[in-house]
């Protein structure tokens, strides 16, 4: 297991977890703020990438994609939110989950009937479609290296949003106590909307950055969905900081445990058990990472607020 | 939660009309095959055990979710594990059904305490995910039993026995069988939640510091819950592996913990019939949906999204007002 | 749409379906989520053949039901006791996932009705459970590795990297490869199933020292992977063969990334044969697109159908008859030589394949080198029919 294996494998796992954070980030803005259980965010993810190979096939261009998705995913997050989930704020938890349930069916459905079932890939931007070398013989795509800035941009101007301007402290405000901010007077239907509205188009370019790495199929959204979930949950609900510090936990713990879980039990037993126990052990890591973390700390690392 | 006095009022107000509809449902499912004998054949009978046992798991969820506000994402592992139990004991040669079941209720109980021992120490969206994790640790467990078939799943290629007769080999002995089983669940859990225990325990989903103030261990209550549903899962693991002879990880898998959630929500939580009628509406609309298309959940994504809507209370508050109030 | 109305119909009819002569073919395949382009070439390519055919079997009409198993254990169960007890088909082809044949194996086989597999093909029924009802017109599931392991071992590649998604047909085509591969295995990597970033696999690959990778990544995964793959740069040092990874599914959207790269089977789009030649221009005529094994072996099913159905005149009754017709298996297939071994599994060619770039820019596999003329499966002995 060499050092520079173990570097490769960081950045790998860094740039798994900028990408889970762009999808976190929306999700728990929507948690934190609204207390709504968004189970379409995955499909709104999957929206973006779609979005993306639609574009691309419209004008070719990769930005240009870009630039014409993101609009579209927050349009199709705001008439989500105008037609079905505006109804379920005052819900319990258990109807949001039913009709986030039934909207994932449809879109995936929807995807299928569109799309087709196949895998579909779409290029990255020309400008971007050359290599790093890392070490002799492996190369590391530029869009990649690409990936990971627009996560770290996208986080310093949510950061800069949420502590810095108006709107921000009315969505700290709002994550902290909702019934509170509503009492003081503002719009919380409108500031639900606008909340909302910025969790899909995050999610939707989560999707299409996603787009050039995996491929876009039906369903590609929901396993990440639950690997979303868990990183809010070890970071805590409403807090973007804790989005952030836990999607790269999660990334990290993932891809390198992926590495080292399987060589490390091969120093215990033999090669053919380790290669069966290893991946199983190996696909838990983080789910045992989050009991460990809500054993210690129930509300996440940094909860935006006591445990709801 | 919103939608709770509701579900404690229909918990205890008009049983007789709740018994009813029960009876109906199950006299319905008893007169199965003798209809499948004209027309529907196997296909008949063999959709109305899935659907029992299906219902059977959402009864027992619904002890949890409704009663014991307790949302449990990884609940069917459970059902995994007795299929499994039974699963491994019939390859191995073990077949008495009645050396099976005891081996498999008892596996699901021991995980369920352990499990729960450390799930029950969060609450809320917390609970939901810890209990997925233990659901996918489960299910990743299983899947690595490369001798028992691994993610293909396994093969049954025969029968229990049932106290030495053969019984549980023939196609009415099983229906029959998960039947009586289906009854049984209704009916523990109706006594159960009518209970003290059941009150406490409704109680303790309202107000939980108040439950404790008032001298019970709101912790041991919700323990005991959590096992006995994981138990009556388990039986009805093991009833599946029995009807289709064959068992895989992918009865314990998320997206099945997921359906279970959106039967019992969808039947209509806490009420006496919500998981039973959830359970059959669930099933018997996917085949008949699928019948028509491949691309059913078009027409079913949207079903669920106007009874989230619309129908509060589920599919049981809507029977209700449609009934008209009589209370 | 009802089938209660269906059935109850179709059994007072009974007595009058017998007399008018037809053939009833249930199709259980996967047409839900990203797989299901596996399964709409298995449904389009027997739907051809029954086209070819004039909509018969045999001589007689034919219908076919093709069900979704939606690659669920429990859907696939319950479609099964549909095909075989409502509708009574006569044949039942299925499935193209192992999981989903283990699911629908005894249904169908107990209920005295053929099941005819044209993808599917696990060990579990080659060997002690083969069965006299079940015939199988694709491959056992771990030839193919096999042929990748004996061409590797030909070839002389020193050094191999091992990677599988860890489920067991994973395993399968792992231990298949080993069978006639004598170097080393540098590494076996198994990720989980739908696993979308291979950039922590291919650094080991990187930093290992192979001179090839041995891959089963299928479908998505495959899609994914060869990308990744290409990007990184190891293309150019370290060969990629592969089984069920790059094939006409996958490649439309792996392109030239997986241009080189190795794989094997038992036919290619660009079989030489006159059936082949026919099959794979008829196919893009109708459906658009370049036919994989899925479609081809589908063909196959329907073709063996027909010669069975044929053979004991449109009387099906005789299971022993038309289980004796099917094992003769006399059909022109498309692939070549056919034959069943005892098990029922098929013995056939196989060949060295590669990925290139067709005169009209489709990517597809082309034949290379046979590896294996007859080549039966490694389970065969232990089948007592």
């Amino acid at each position: 297991m060499s050092t520079t294996l173990i570097l490769i494998q960081v950045l790998n796992g860094l740039q798994l977890g900028v990408i889970l954070f762009l999808i976190a980030a929306g999700l728990t803005l929507v948690f934190g703020v609204m207390g709504f259980i968004n189970l379409a965010h995955g499909v709104q993810y999957m929206v973006g990438a779609y979005l993306a190979y639609w574009g691309y096939g419209v004008t070719g261009s990769f930005v240009l994609a870009l630039l014409m998705a993101l609009p579209l995913a927050l349009v199709m997050g705001l008439i989500l939110e105008f037609l079905i989930f505006r109804h379920l704020y005052d819900r319990d938890h258990l109807s949001q989950v039913l009709a986030t349930f039934g909207v994932i069916l449809f879109l995936n459905q929807l995807a299928k009937v569109v799309f087709g079932p196949a895998s579909l890939s779409v290029p990255p931007p020309a400008f971007l479609d050359f290599s790093f070398t890392l070490v002799d013989g492996l190369l590391y795509p530029a869009y990649r290296i690409a990936v990971i800035v627009a996560g770290l941009l996208v986080a310093f101007v949510l950061w800069l949003v949420i502590t810095r301007t108006r709107i921000g402290m009315l969505i700290r405000a709002g994550a902290t106590n909702p019934d509170m901010v509503s009492a003081l007077g503002v719009n919380v239907r409108l500031l639900f909307m606008v909340v909302f509205g910025f969790g899909a188009m995050l999610a939707g370019f989560a999707g299409v950055m996603a787009a050039p790495i995996f491929s876009v199929e039906p369903g590609m959204g929901d396993n990440l969905l639950i690997v979303a979930f868990v990183v809010i949950i070890i970071g805590g609900a409403g807090s973007i900081r804790g989005a952030f510090v836990a999607a790269l936990l999660v990334g990290l713990v993932d891809t390198l445990g992926r590495t080292l879980v399987t060589d490390g039990l091969r120093l215990i037993m033999d090669a053919s058990a380790a290669n069966q126990i290893g991946p199983a052990i190996a696909s838990m890591l983080i789910y045992v990472l989050m009991a460990l973390v809500l054993f210690w700390r129930p509300e996440g690392l940094f909860a935006a607020r006591a445990a709801r | 939660m919103s939608g709770a006095p509701q579900a404690t009022a229909a918990a205890t107000a008009r049983p007789r009309s709740a018994f009813l509809v029960a009876g109906v449902i199950f006299a319905a499912l008893a007169l199965v095959p003798f209809i499948a004998e004209v027309a529907g054949g196997a296909y008949l009978t063999s959709l109305a055990v899935r659907a029992m046992i299906l219902a059977i798991v959402a009864i027992s969820l619904d002890l949890l979710m409704g009663h014991g506000g307790l949302v449990s994402f990884g609940h069917s592992a459970f059902v995994a594990i007795g299929a499994y139990c039974a699963g491994i004991m019939l390859t191995e040669g073990i077949y008495e059904i009645a050396v099976i079941l005891p081996v498999a209720i008892g596996a699901a109980a021991l995980f369920a305490l352990a499990s729960g021992a450390v799930c029950l120490r969060t609450s809320g969206v917390s609970f939901i995910m810890i209990t997925l994790a233990f659901g996918q640790m489960v299910y990743f467990a299983l899947g690595s039993l490369a001798q028992y078939g691994a993610d293909d799943g396994l093969t049954l290629w025969s029968a229990p026995d049932a106290l030495g007769t053969k019984w549980l080999a023939s196609k009415t002995g099983v229906y029959v069988t998960v039947l009586i089983a289906l009854i049984g669940a209704w009916a523990l859990v109706h006594r159960i939640t009518g209970s003290r225990f059941g009150r406490v325990l409704r109680a303790a989903r309202q107000n939980p510091a108040r439950v404790a103030s008032m001298g019970y261990s709101v912790f041991r209550y919700r323990l005991t819950a959590y096992a006995i549903a994981a138990m009556i899962a388990a039986v009805a693991g093991v009833l599946w592996a029995v009807h289709a002879s064959f068992v895989s990880p992918s009865l314990g898998s998320w997206q099945r913990s997921g359906d279970l959630i959106v039967m019992v929500v969808l039947g209509g939580m806490a009420t006496r019939n919500g998981a039973l009628i959830g359970a059959l509406f669930f099933i018997v609309i996917e085949e008949v949906l699928s019948s028509i298309t491949h691309d059913w959940r078009l027409i079913f994504g949207p079903l669920l999204i106007l009874i989230a809507l619309y129908a509060r209370g589920g599919l049981v508050g809507l029977l209700d007002r449609i009934q008209g109030d009589r209370t | 749409m009802n089938k209660l109305a269906l059935t109850l119909a179709s059994s007072l009819l009974g007595l009058a379906s017998m007399a008018t002569a037809e053939v009833k073919v249930g199709m259980i395949v996967t047409l839900s989520g990203p797989p299901a382009a596996l399964g709409q070439q298995v449904v389009d390519g027997f739907q051809l053949a029954i086209d070819d055919l004039d909509g018969k079997l045999g001589g007689q009409a034919a219908t076919v039901i093709v069900e979704d198993d939606e690659l669920k254990p429990e859907v696939a169960l319950s479609k099964a006791n549909s095909l075989v007890e409502s509708e009574q088909a006569d044949f039942v082809v299925g499935t193209v996932f192992s999981n989903m044949l283990q699911a629908v194996f005894r249904p169908v086989t107990e209920s005295e009705t053929f099941l005819i597999s044209p993808n599917a093909g696990p060990s579990t029924f080659a060997g002690r459970n083969c069965n006299p009802y079940f015939f199988v017109t694709s491959y056992q599931n771990n030839q193919n590795a096999e042929v990748m392991g004996a061409h590797a071992q030909a070839a002389g590649f020193k050094k191999v990297f091992m990677i599988a998604p860890n489920y067991q047909a994973g395993r399968d085509n792992m231990e298949g490869f080993r069978m006639h591969y004598e170097g080393e295995i540098v590494d076996e990597v198994y990720v989980p199933l739908g696993h979308q970033d291979y950039s922590a696999e291919i650094a080991r690959i990187a930093t290992s020292g192979a001179d090839a990778v041995f891959a089963f990544t299928p479908g998505g995964m495959g899609v994914r992977f060869v990308r990744q793959f290409r990007d990184s740069g190891l293309a150019d040092k370290v060969q990629f063969m592969s089984v069920f990874t790059t094939d006409e599914t996958t490649l439309p959207a792996q392109k030239d990334a997986a241009e080189g790269f190795l794989a094997a089977g038992n036919w290619a789009p660009d079989t030489a044969t006159d059936e082949s030649t026919a099959f794979v221009a008829a196919f893009e005529a109708k459906y658009g697109y370049v036919p994989g094994g899925y479609a081809m072996q589908a063909y196959d099913a329907a073709m063996l159908i027909n010669s069975a159905v044929e053979a004991v005149g449109g009387d099906l009754s005789d299971k022993d008859a038309v289980r004796a017709a099917l094992k003769a298996a006399e059909f022109t297939s498309l692939r070549g030589d056919f034959a069943f071994n005892t098990n029922h599994y098929p013995i056939q060619d196989f060949y060295q394949l590669s990925v290139t770039e067709r005169e009209d820019g489709a990517w597809v596999t082309s034949v290379g080198e046979k590896i294996f003329e007859g080549y039966e499966d490694s389970f065969a002995a232990e089948c007592s029919m």
